[in-house]
């Protein structure tokens, strides 16, 4: 078999292909992550970023407390973000864990929101410690509720340990069962990858795999999304892109918390990727909290004063 | 050759604002001057911004829960401690009331012996407003009714330049579980930023009292029409200023009042609200 024409899926040439990437400089990383950081985005410029990162959130909740009730709650404002204001755009997709998946479909189509993918999160999440059986059969799951968006997370003690094969294999696997019903999202953890040379070689690992995104985190572990982390991603879907043509999409997720933050790494995108990946189809936003910021945001630029948490919903 | 008569160079206070427990410089990165009355330079106070404003009410936010849900006595503590500190630098403040204010140094030393007994005096009401404003109803049924007072929110005070009536404004707004944002103007920015360093030292928690010096007729307005300050205190508003204020704050039916000088439980009562309770009586 080929990827891509660049490896043939054996542990060998993964180890040959991902060891002749070039390393990432660390202090060049964080530096020019902190730079971009300083961008000035305001009025209309400000308005765009806050509906564009609108449409890019994918609205999440994964808490072992997730009822029914919270689900559809959130799939509810995932279709109408603010009810005051039909304007104001859905989000990317609602992230949910397996068993409610086919809760928050069915809601979703209820309420006029067929448009709104249920993105699963998938392999054991969040520590991705099961066997490959269990694995495959908990993606089925998820797909067969109706899940459009499956989030994997990968066996970082393998890929620590170097068996890139086994990383490599699960997810080409993932990436079967997932055909074409299924976007596919690779979760690295990159809190657990340590170095930023890690989260490049896992990067092209997944993309060579067949993700259709790269995801940083699962939201459990600190640090998440930070910038550096994300713009080391960018710069591996925009290597990639020039490689083989084909455009991977990139999801932080976790630690996004404000408008600030989320401008940000729209900036990160537009100066690294490139204005094409400015679109929910190639760039995610990961978050829970973001979306209320987001709305607040709005609603100070269309009012005039500052908003209160007090008038946005609280799930 | 240095000679021992060189003078040394002196370590002059760069004065910044107070919000959630830190000092930054204004987001705005402005300041402005306070003068002495013959023109002599004093200091460069941060000019507050909009966004400080909006900085300050998210800590002030983050702050409530915590500070109304600590006890009436540990409140009363806290802000006994507030003048315990205060005592301990009351020449500092004399000294610069004295500056900023253009008072006689004998007038500066009585109206911070006041400002010191008037901050006690509202932190002894921590843990009496209960038993004065709360009430069992009678009412009409196997019921017992009562009336709690609690704390609004979040207070933003618009003090006016005395030092006196500062302290009056920030005491009065806190002792009952508010947490506040204190707009100041003017000369008083000196002695207020003193004071932010004595807060900082009174295991006072982050949040509860920010300072931010500046214009008052910049920052009212956003104070006035942001949603989530449940309180105004305007008294160091001109008088003719007050209705385009009120009316900014109708949006979210902010109480907004102004108060003469002088010590009043009326005014911590200003900023609470009455919560009413049924019980029943049982058999």
């Amino acid at each position: 078999m080929s990827f891509y024409g660049l490896v043939d899926g054996s542990e060998k040439s993964l180890i040959q292909y991902l060891d002749q990437l070039s390393g990432v400089d660390q202090v060049g990383a964080e530096a020019r992550a902190a730079m971009l950081a300083t961008r000035s985005i305001k009025t209309t410029s400000k308005k765009w970023a806050i509906e564009t990162a609108i449409s890019m959130v994918d609205l999440t909740t994964l808490e072992g407390a997730d009822t029914p009730g919270k689900v559809r709650a959130l799939c509810s404002k995932a279709v109408r973000p603010d009810p005051t204001d039909p304007t104001v755009p859905s989000v990317g997709a609602v992230c949910v864990y397996n068993d409610m998946v086919e809760i928050a479909r069915t809601h979703l189509d209820a309420i006029g929101g067929e448009h709104v993918p249920v993105a699963a999160v998938s392999t054991a999440f969040p520590s991705g410690r099961a066997s490959m059986e269990v694995k495959i059969q908990d993606t089925q799951d998820a797909i067969n509720a109706g899940a459009g968006e499956i989030d994997m997370v990968i066996d970082r003690g393998a890929f620590l340990a170097g068996k890139y094969g086994l990383v490599f294999d699960e997810i080409v696997k993932i990436r079967e069962v997932c055909g074409d019903k299924a976007h596919l999202k690779v979760i690295f953890e990159t809190g657990e990858l340590v170095t930023y040379d890690n989260v490049r070689k896992a990067s092209f690992l997944a993309m060579l795999a067949g993700a259709d995104f790269i995801k940083t985190s699962t939201g459990k572990v600190a640090p998440a999304a930070t910038p550096p982390v994300v713009l080391v991603m960018l710069e591996a879907v925009r290597d990639f892109y020039a490689i083989t043509q084909r455009r991977i999409g990139v999801k932080p997720a976790g630690g996004i918390r404000t408008t600030k933050d989320a401008i940000k790494q729209l900036v990160l995108v537009n100066e690294t990727a490139g204005p094409e990946w400015l679109t929910p189809n190639l760039f995610r936003i990961g978050a829970s909290a973001l979306l209320n910021d987001l709305l607040m945001q709005r609603m100070k630029m269309s009012d005039g004063y500052y908003a209160s948490p007090n008038y946005v919903t609280i799930d | 050759m240095a000679t021992k008569k060189e003078s040394r160079v002196e370590v002059k206070k760069t004065y910044k604002l107070f919000i959630n427990g830190a000092f930054p410089r204004s987001e705005s990165g402005r300041v402005f001057e306070v003068t002495a009355k013959n023109g002599d330079f004093i200091a460069n106070p941060a000019l507050a911004s909009r966004k400080d404003l909006r900085d300050a009410v998210t800590a002030a936010r983050a702050a409530q829960s915590g500070w109304s849900k600590a006890t009436a006595y540990n409140r009363g503590q806290i802000l006994y401690r507030i003048a315990e500190m205060l005592e301990g630098r009351a020449d500092q403040f004399e000294s610069e009331i004295v500056f900023t204010s253009h008072v006689t140094p004998a007038k500066a030393k009585a109206l911070v012996a006041e400002a010191i007994d008037r901050w006690v005096w509202y932190a002894g009401w921590s843990d009496k407003l209960q038993a004065v404003s709360g009430a069992t109803n009678p009412v009409s049924g196997p019921f017992f009714n009562f009336s709690i007072s609690e704390p609004q929110g979040v207070v933003a005070i618009a003090s006016s330049d005395s030092f006196l009536e500062f302290i009056d404004a920030i005491a009065a707004a806190v002792v009952s579980g508010n947490t506040s944002v204190v707009l100041v103007p003017g000369g008083l920015a000196v002695p207020a930023m003193s004071f932010a360093e004595v807060l900082a030292t009174s295991d006072l928690p982050a949040g509860v009292i920010n300072i931010l010096t500046g214009s008052l007729d910049e920052l009212a307005p956003w104070a006035a029409s942001h949603m989530d300050i449940d309180g105004f205190d305007i008294s160091g508003i001109q008088k003719k200023k007050h209705g385009a204020l009120k009316e900014a704050g109708a949006e979210n039916l902010k109480r907004i009042h102004s108060f003469g000088s002088g010590k009043t439980p009326a005014r911590i009562l200003a900023f609470m609200e009455s919560k009413t309770v049924w019980h029943s009586v049982g058999v």
